[in-house]
């Protein structure tokens, strides 16, 4: 297990990544064509305008609040704590927001920025149908068109969510392209936005893509980590020792980790999808086993061939399964401020059983991995630490993949 | 002096318009570009646009981005890409090669290795889809000290200012993108692409070339009036994807189709010439 890495970046200031120009550090940035720069332009333009404004702020948390449902309880799960042994564990719960994940936070903010632009037509890639479901909610509620693209493999592995994003009025498109994924997704959400970019807004699920969206998503999931230091402070009396979250792109990860960037004393792990092993090649762990790259409007750590072409990657959790990563972690990685670790699919499987029967809580196979890394980091740390497991997203969506796993027909 | 500078000059001289052609390396074949490139050239092809194939080509449009997919089938790389207009320049030392991809084969390969392996193929400008100006100041560097121009889209929704910030970087040529959205899509808007050119032309002296969205020689004829030549790519994309589709192996059969595309469009751009 790697060593905690706290103490290595007291000259690092956190507050003051992105630059102006959506570098963090070497990543980041703003790596489109041409056309897009316009819409990018505006995008940044109406956020920096925005961000500050009581007004819209106040709008935010009154949505987050009564639409959302939150503050999300901090939940100590005592049982599971008895039964790991070791580090006391806390479960942020992500999984009880509207639709069952944290997307939400962040569809909720860009859904309220393009009600400013007056475009009435939003889009979004998915992988796990999570960030699709949160996209085609908000839109509903605003009354807005809502096309949400998805990797045909996803389709499948994922049918409960595309189903619910069609009752939500919703249209998926299928991505038969390239390794038919959100990779794909993405793209081809992009070739969308370049086409229609006088009426539409994309809205992108996770802490990657060019400039300003990595910014902007970080910001708004932030409200995790806010609320985790807050209750953290309130319950425990102290913060706590150790975050643990998992990394697709990384917004729930960074959602929880950036308030907390300045707290020396707590150590940080970003848990990456380890899908058949890391040895084998076939998973998805950019930060653990791939090179700095570009894809998708910005530089960072990716999974590619020798030719400099984006290969496929595997994961049980669709959520996770991306060969790239939000800049910021990349950035988080070099300073040496969070650990980038790994759990392949079987160890998440486990935890999925386990927190399941032991708490009554059915994790996402995404958080899975959060949650088995934990396990594991608990056994390691004394009974009197603490360490808060970002718990993004309830399993409900994933029963299919795990009857199919047991050999059961639902 | 670099290719495309002198392929400019000699058009202005004869009063005729650019034909910039596109295909994409390895598309479907590796044996099958290397007549195609020649069989371009011989129907009026002034510069060669070779495309790089990339697994997330997201500028293209499904024609395009297809031909990526064939071409990686069988592994076509920059290496290849490079490999080739070597090839190419043992029978063709006149005309420009332009290649055009995406920056992370690019990167991959390094700078200084890309560069080198360029300058030594033969290679005269590169047009990488997603480095902007902004991203694009190392790149660049490399390239000035290598005499290769670095070739910049510009689209309708660039703003004036964009205009200029891109200019001021760009060498060869200007791209201009006649209609928002990916390769192969849509229709052309004359009158915007008129508006946008002569906004540009104010800015820079070098050369404009119009594409995206031009299907033959009408098309061609139309824009070429409003700039100084055209970018022809998915009309001969499609010809070589129907090949692919009907299974066809013989490098001579796609080379005779882009041939009679290409042939069309000369002739369409020449006439329009003479006429004025
Ligand atoms: C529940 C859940 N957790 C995590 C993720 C991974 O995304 P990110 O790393 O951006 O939080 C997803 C993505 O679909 C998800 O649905």
């Amino acid at each position: 297990m790697s060593s905690n890495p706290k103490s290595s970046n007291s000259a690092v200031d956190f507050n003051q990544v992105p630059d102006t120009r959506g570098h963090f550090g070497p990543y980041g940035g703003r790596f489109v064509s041409e056309t897009l720069i316009y819409a990018l332009d505006e995008l940044e333009a109406l956020y920096r305008k925005l961000k500050d404004d009581p007004e819209f702020q106040a709008q935010f948390d009154y949505d987050l609040a009564h639409y959302v449902g939150r503050p999300s309880p901090l939940y100590f799960a005592e049982r599971w704590t008895k039964e790991t042994g070791g580090a006391q564990l806390y479960l942020k719960r992500e999984d009880l927001n509207h639709t069952g994940a944290h997307k939400i936070n962040n569809t909720i903010g860009q859904a309220l920025l393009a009600k400013h632009t007056g475009k009435k037509r939003v889009i979004a890639e998915t992988g796990a149908g999570q960030h699709g479901v949160a996209t085609a909610t908000v839109a509903a509620r605003l009354g807005l068109e809502c096309h949400v693209f998805m990797g045909e493999e996803d389709i499948h592995r994922q049918s409960l969510n595309v189903y619910r994003m069609k009752l939500l009025g919703a249209e998926v498109i299928p991505v038969t392209s390239g390794s038919k994924t959100l990779k794909d997704a993405m793209n081809e959400a992009m070739r969308d936005w370049v086409t229609n970019v006088d009426n539409t807004f994309y809205i992108i699920g996770t802490c990657a893509g060019p400039h300003p969206y990595p910014e902007l998503v970080r910001n708004f999931q932030s409200v995790i980590g806010r609320e985790a230091r807050q209750q953290s402070l309130t319950q425990a009396g102290k913060l706590p020792d150790a975050l643990v979250a998992c990394v697709g792109g990384g917004s729930n990860a960074i959602g929880l980790f950036h308030p907390f960037l300045e707290d020396e004393s707590v150590a940080m792990y970003g848990v990456e999808a380890g899908g058949f092993g890391l040895d084998t090649g076939k998973h998805a762990a950019p930060l653990n086993d791939g090179i700095p790259g570009v894809l998708h409007g910005n530089r960072t750590y990716l999974m590619e061939d020798e030719n400099g072409q984006i290969i496929e990657t595997h994961s049980i959790s669709a959520g996770l399964d991306y060969p790239g990563v939000g800049p910021e972690h990349s950035w988080l990685k070099d300073v040496g401020r969070v650990n980038y670790v790994t759990i392949d699919d079987d160890e998440a499987m486990a935890a999925f059983r386990n927190l399941t029967k032991v708490e009554g809580i059915m994790p996402a196979l995404e958080s899975s991995h959060a949650v088995a890394y934990a396990e594991k980091l608990a056994r390691e740390m004394d009974p009197d630490q603490m360490i808060i497991v970002n718990l993004s997203g309830r399993g409900d969506k994933d029963i299919l993949t795990v009857a199919e796993i047991d050999g059961i027909t639902v | 002096m670099n290719r495309i500078k002198q392929r400019f000059e000699s058009l202005r001289q004869q009063g005729r318009k650019a034909l910039v052609s596109y295909v994409v390396m390895g598309d479907p074949a590796k044996d099958v570009t290397l007549p195609v490139m020649h069989a371009l050239v011989e129907n009026g092809t002034d510069i060669i646009e070779l495309g790089i194939p990339f697994s997330d080509p997201n500028a293209e449009g499904p024609v395009i981005q297809k031909a990526h997919e064939r071409a990686l089938e069988h592994g076509s790389s920059l290496r290849d890409a490079l490999a080739l207009v070597k090839q190419f320049r043992e029978t063709d030392s006149d005309t420009p090669v332009l290649l055009m991809g995406y920056t992370n084969p690019i990167e991959r390969m390094g700078y200084d290795t890309f560069i080198e392996n360029a300058v030594d193929a033969g290679v005269d400008a590169v047009l990488t889809v997603d480095l902007p100006p902004e991203e694009a100041e190392e790149f660049n560097e490399h390239l000035k000290q290598a005499n290769m121009e670095n070739i910049f889209l510009l689209a309708p929704t660039s703003s004036p200012s964009r205009q200029k910030k891109v200019t001021d970087m760009a060498g060869g040529f200007i791209y201009y993108v006649s209609l928002k959205g990916v390769t192969g899509a849509g229709n052309l808007d004359v009158n915007s692409v008129k508006e946008n050119v002569t906004s540009i032309r104010a800015l820079t002296d070098l050369p404009v070339c119009v594409g995206f969205g031009i299907k033959d020689g009408a098309s061609a004829r139309a824009v070429a009036d409003l700039s100084d030549g055209v970018v022809v790519g998915s009309v001969l994309v499609n010809q070589i994807a129907a090949l692919a589709e009907q299974g066809e192996t013989n490098p001579a059969t796609y080379a005779e189709a882009v041939s009679v595309i290409i042939a069309e469009i000369r002739e369409a751009l020449d006439k329009n010439t003479l006429d004025k």
